[in-house]
C-alpha cells in the first residue's frame, strides 16, 4: 500500500540549532504511530513541519501524492491533515458547538455573500453543517455541552473536544500532540479507548506524540524514537521496549517497572 | 423560500427608518442633529467592532477611513452641484447614493492596503501602523490643495437625513450581525480567539483579517459621506487620530464583539457629548473616569461576554 505520509530526509535548523537531522519515516493509511523520544528530541516541531507552521530547512513531505512544501497550513488541513494541541487551544470564547462548526467552516459550499443574502442554498448548507456537528457530538458525547463556552468545560472533555474538533475538519491522518499530558491513570485509560474508538470508526491514521508509554505501546502499531532530532529506533512496540539505543536514550528504568 | 429572522430584522430596521425620516419634520431640528450624530456613530462603531471586536485586530485608523469616503463623496457631489441644484431632488439623493458608495468603495481600498500589512502584525505593533496610516490619509488631504488642503472643503450640499442615515447604520448592523452568525463568520471570532488554532483548522486567517478590514473601512466610507453631507463642511483635523480612539471607546465600552453593544456605547456617548456639551472643558476627564470605572467594574463592555483570555490553569 502506498504510504499516506512520506517524510524524506526532512532537517529543521534554527539558526545553528539543528532541531531535526534528516529525518526518514512514513505513516501508512489507517496506521496507528507513535512519535517517542526524551524532552527536546523534536517531536512537536515534527508536527509542526508536517502541518506547515515551520518550513523545513530541507527535506520532502509528501501526503496522499501532494508535496506540502511552502504550503501555509490550512491549506494542508484541507488536504486532510489535522492536528490537536500539546497546550489545548479550543477557541475559548466560542461554544462548544462553535468550535466544531468553525473547524468546517475550511470545506463551506458558500461564500461570503451567502452570509448577507442568506437564501436557500446558504440554509440548507448551515442545516447541514449543524446536523453534521451535532452527529460528532453526539458520537463523543458533547451533546449536552453544545451551548457551554469551551473553557468553561473540564480539562479531560476540552481535550476530547480538540479531538473532536480536529475531526471536523474531515481528515484521512490525525495528529495528537500529548493527548495524555496532565490526565490522572483512569482517564488515560479513557483516552485510550477514545483514540481507538476514533481509530475504527472514522477509519483514519493517527500520529501519536507521547511521554506516556503505556498509552503509546497500548495504542500503537508501529513507533518511531526520536533523540536529539535524529530517529534512533523505529519498529513494533515490543522490538522497541526491547531495542538497546531506546532504553539507553530514553525508556531508560521505565521498561523494567512496566 | 421562507422568510428568516436575519431578512425581518433588516426590513424592520429599514422601515423603521422611513418611519423616523417621516416624522423628522415635526421633531426640533436639535434632536434630528443628535439622531443623525448617533446614527453615524453606530455605523462606525459597529463597523469597527468587526475588526477590533470580532477579529481581534486592534486598529486605531477608523478616521483614516472616514476621511477618505468623506472627501471622494464630497467631491462628487460638489463637482455635481451645478448640474444638481437645479434638476429635481430625488436625482440629488441618487447622486448622493452613487458617491456615498464611491467613497466606500475607496475607504474599502484604503483599508485593503492596511490589511495586508496586519497580516504581519499583531497587537500594539499594529495598532501604530494603522494609526500611522490613518495620520497618512490626513496629512495628504491636508497638503492637497485641490482637497481644500488645512482650510478643508464648504458647502457640501446637505443631503443626509434620518432616512440615509439609518437606513446605512442598519445595513451595517445587518452586515456585521450576520457575517459572524454564520459557520463562515465564526472564523472572524476563531481568529481572535486563537489564530494557530484557527489555521490549523482549515482557516484562511489571511483572508479573514483582510476581509474585516476592508468591510470596516466601506462603512468608515459611508459614515464618513453622512458625516460630510450632514455638516456641509469638512476639514482634516476633524479626522485626526482623536476620533478614531472615540471609536475605539465606543467599541471598548460597548464590549468587544458584541452589535448591540457597541450601537448601545455609540448612542450613549453621543448623547453624553451632548449633555456635557456646557461643562465643555471638563467632557474628557468625565470620560475618562466613565472608561476607567468601566473598566474596573465591567471589564468585558456594557453588553461583551468576551472574557480577556485568563492564563490557564496548568493542569487539573
Amino acid at each position: 500500500m502506498n504510504p499516506l505520509l512520506t517524510l524524506k530526509s526532512v532537517t529543521m535548523e534554527f539558526g545553528g540549532l539543528r532541531a531535526i537531522g534528516d529525518l526518514d519515516f512514513h505513516v501508512a493509511p489507517q496506521e496507528m504511530v507513535g512519535l517517542i523520544g526524551p524532552n527536546g528530541a523534536g517531536k512537536t516541531t515534527v508536527f509542526n513541519i508536517i502541518t506547515g507552521v515551520y518550513k523545513p530547512t530541507r527535506g520532502d513531505i509528501h501526503f496522499q501524492g501532494h508535496s506540502l512544501q511552502g504550503k501555509k497550513p490550512n491549506r494542508i488541513t484541507a488536504l486532510g491533515i489535522a492536528r490537536t494541541f500539546q497546550n489545548i487551544r479550543l477557541f475559548s470564547s466560542l461554544s462548544v458547538f462553535d468550535n466544531v462548526r468553525t473547524a468546517m467552516s475550511g470545506r463551506l459550499r458558500y461564500g461570503i455573500v451567502h452570509s448577507f443574502t442568506r437564501g436557500a442554498a446558504f440554509q440548507a448548507e448551515e442545516a447541514r453543517i449543524r446536523d453534521e456537528v451535532f452527529a460528532l457530538l453526539d458520537i463523543f458525547g458533547l451533546r449536552d455541552d453544545a451551548d457551554r463556552q469551551a473553557s468553561g468545560l473540564p480539562y479531560g472533555d476540552q481535550r476530547r473536544l480538540e479531538i473532536v474538533r480536529a475531526l471536523a475538519t474531515g481528515p484521512s491522518l490525525l495528529l495528537l500532540d500529548e493527548p495524555a499530558a496532565g490526565m490522572n491513570p483512569t482517564e488515560k485509560v479513557r483516552l485510550m479507548e477514545l483514540i481507538h474508538f476514533v481509530h475504527e470508526k472514522f477509519r483514519i491514521a493517527v500520529l501519536l506524540v507521547e511521554h506516556d508509554m503505556r498509552v503509546v505501546m497500548g495504542v500503537c502499531q508501529r513507533i518511531v524514537v526520536l533523540d536529539y532530532g535524529q530517529k534512533i529506533a523505529e519498529g513494533t512496540p515490543d522490538t522497541i521496549q526491547r531495542d538497546p539505543k531506546v532504553i539507553e536514550a530514553y525508556l531508560g528504568g521505565e521498561v523494567t517497572h512496566a | 423560500m421562507k422568510p428568516n429572522i436575519a431578512h425581518i430584522a433588516l426590513a424592520a430596521g429599514l422601515v423603521a427608518s422611513f418611519a423616523l425620516n417621516a416624522i423628522a419634520p415635526q421633531l426640533d431640528d436639535y434632536a434630528v442633529n443628535i439622531l443623525v450624530l448617533a446614527g453615524i456613530n453606530i455605523i462606525l462603531a459597529v463597523s469597527l467592532n468587526l475588526v477590533n471586536g470580532h477579529t481581534g485586530q486592534f486598529s486605531l485608523g477608523h478616521a483614516g477611513f472616514m476621511a477618505a469616503g468623506a472627501y471622494t463623496s464630497s467631491i462628487i457631489t460638489l463637482s455635481l452641484s451645478p448640474v444638481l441644484s437645479t434638476a429635481p431632488a430625488w436625482q440629488g439623493h441618487v447622486a448622493f447614493f452613487g458617491a456615498l458608495l464611491v467613497g466606500g468603495v475607496f475607504a474599502a481600498l484604503c483599508g485593503f492596503l492596511v490589511g495586508v500589512p496586519s497580516l504581519r502584525l499583531r497587537g500594539d505593533y499594529l495598532a501604530i501602523v494603522t494609526l500611522g496610516f490613518g495620520e497618512i490619509i490626513r496629512v495628504v488631504i491636508q497638503n492637497t490643495e485641490a482637497l481644500g488642503g488645512a482650510r478643508g472643503l464648504e458647502g457640501i450640499p446637505p443631503y443626509t437625513n434620518l432616512l440615509w442615515t439609518f437606513g446605512i447604520a442598519t445595513v451595517a448592523i445587518y452586515v456585521v450581525a450576520s457575517l459572524v452568525n454564520s459557520t463562515y463568520g465564526r472564523g472572524f471570532i476563531a481568529v481572535r480567539d486563537d489564530e494557530i488554532a484557527a489555521e490549523a483548522m482549515g482557516i484562511n486567517t489571511t483572508k479573514y483579517k483582510v476581509t474585516a478590514f476592508v468591510v470596516g473601512a466601506f462603512f468608515a466610507g459611508l459614515a464618513g459621506g453622512l458625516y460630510a453631507h450632514f455638516i456641509s463642511y469638512i476639514a482634516p483635523e476633524g479626522f485626526n487620530f482623536l476620533k478614531s480612539v472615540d471609536v475605539v471607546v465606543m467599541v471598548i465600552l460597548g464590549g468587544m464583539g458584541s452589535t448591540p453593544g457597541v450601537a448601545a456605547a455609540a448612542v450613549l456617548l453621543t448623547l453624553m457629548n451632548e449633555l456635557l456639551r456646557d461643562f465643555e472643558q471638563y467632557r474628557m476627564i468625565v470620560f475618562a473616569l466613565l472608561l476607567i470605572v468601566l473598566m474596573i467594574i465591567r471589564p468585558q463592555g456594557l453588553l461583551g461576554n468576551f472574557q480577556r483570555r485568563k492564563r490557564k490553569p496548568a493542569q487539573p
